[in-house]
């Protein structure tokens, strides 16, 4: 942004970070051959699905499921909405 | 009132991807609620323009088959929180999209967006047609050039016959993108000139790209010109085009770089 920086801190340049990018989307992208790593989120999905239906009636669009792969490990995030009356009582 | 808009060109390469990109988020930063769809199915790149291709779990083809919920398999832009992107699918082929499948996903993004910006994949087979069939509005991405002029022609050949609009008898509204437009080869008349391509294609011009190395930049670092350096030329072409698709009346300008001596110095690194 400012004057000194621009002199000093030589900005990442583009083509290393696109560099970088396409590592990690190549890694995961050949490791998982045909569809093997989003098989296995989609199966995660499921399953996940499954236990949380089994506990409380929470609406499927509320339950997210997302990943963030990086180079060293990916995250897996799950994100649920439980409804107001059980959020309450059941958190222990 | 949502409206669907697809990015279409016959031809490949000529920048319809960097084009949904940069006017979902143009349209995005004005606070309408937009959805980019990748329609580009095995071959998908708008998940890596826009940045998002770490975080794809579902994609176009699962919703469309039902094995996900459309709200799964939408990503929201980390940037700008009106934005969201639904990727295609890279391992699927194309004949796993549904004319039927597909009605029912733009029903639902209809409902939940402003604007549905569908980013075609090249060629004029089934692919292209099923990105162009629900549109209400379509951008053709055209290259100052002849094949991609042809091309373009075609394509709206195409808009006119086989969307549902023109099968219940309307139009869809055509508007002409041109990019990678170079001034210093158009003065030198090395290339079609704006107007010989307005005169052959004759349809309204919503802006003229230049031919940038921001546009390179913006797609290394995964995000859309209109983000990544929003006061470049090319954006700027973008948000005007972008102003002119809601509606405003706004003239077209060449655009020329006008740049100071501290622009210069300052900016040649980034
Ligand atoms: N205004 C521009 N200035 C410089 N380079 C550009 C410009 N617009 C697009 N490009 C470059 O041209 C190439 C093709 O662009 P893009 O992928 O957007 O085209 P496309 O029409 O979507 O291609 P395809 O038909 O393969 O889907 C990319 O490398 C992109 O960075
Ligand atoms: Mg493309």
């Amino acid at each position: 942004m400012s004057f000194l920086s621009n002199i000093f801190a030589r900005r990442q340049q583009s083509s290393s970070v696109a560099k970088d990018r396409l590592q990690i989307l190549l890694a995961h992208e050949r490791g998982a051959g045909e569809a093997g790593e989003s098989d296995l989120i989609r199966q995660l999905h499921k399953e996940i699905m499954e236990v949380i239906a089994r506990h409380v009636a929470v609406d499927q669009d509320k339950v997210q499921i997302k990943v963030d792969r990086g180079s060293g490990c990916s995250m897996l995030e799950i994100d649920v909405e439980v409804p107001q009356q059980l959020s309450g009582k059941r958190v222990s | 009132m949502a409206k669907v808009l697809v990015v279409t060109s016959g031809k490949g390469g000529v920048g319809k991807t960097t084009s949904t990109a940069a006017l979902g988020a143009a349209l995005a930063q004005s606070g309408q609620n937009v959805v980019v769809v990748d329609f580009d199915v095995g071959l998908r790149n708008l998940d890596l323009v826009m940045g998002a291709e770490r975080r794809v779990v579902f994609d176009l083809i699962n919703v469309v088959q039902g094995d996900a919920r459309l709200s799964q398999a939408l990503i929201r832009d980390k940037r700008c929180e009106t934005l969201s992107i639904l990727p295609a699918s890279q391992t699927r082929d194309k004949d796993a999209l549904t004319s039927e499948g597909v009605a029912r996903v733009m029903d639902e993004l209809r409902e939940k967006f402003d604007w549905v910006i569908c980013d075609s994949p090249a060629g004029i087979e089934r692919g292209a047609q099923l990105a162009m069939y629900h549109a209400d509005m379509a951008v053709i991405v055209t290259n100052p050039e002849v094949s991609s002029v042809r091309d373009s022609d075609r394509i709206i050949g195409l808009l006119d016959s086989k969307t549902q609009k023109a099968e219940q008898g309307e139009k869809v509204e055509k508007h002409l993108l041109l990019t990678r437009y170079d001034p210093a080869r158009a003065a030198r008349k090395e290339m079609l000139s704006v107007e010989d391509v307005l005169e052959i294609l004759s349809i309204p011009l919503l802006g003229i790209v230049p031919e940038s190395e921001d546009v390179l930049k913006s797609s290394n670092v995964g995000a859309p010109v209109t983000l990544a350096a929003p006061t470049s030329l090319p954006a700027r072409a973008y948000f005007e085009a972008a102003r002119r698709l809601s509606g405003e009346k706004l003239e077209v300008s060449v655009p020329v770089e006008k740049r100071g001596f501290f622009d210069w110095l300052f900016k040649r690194d980034a």
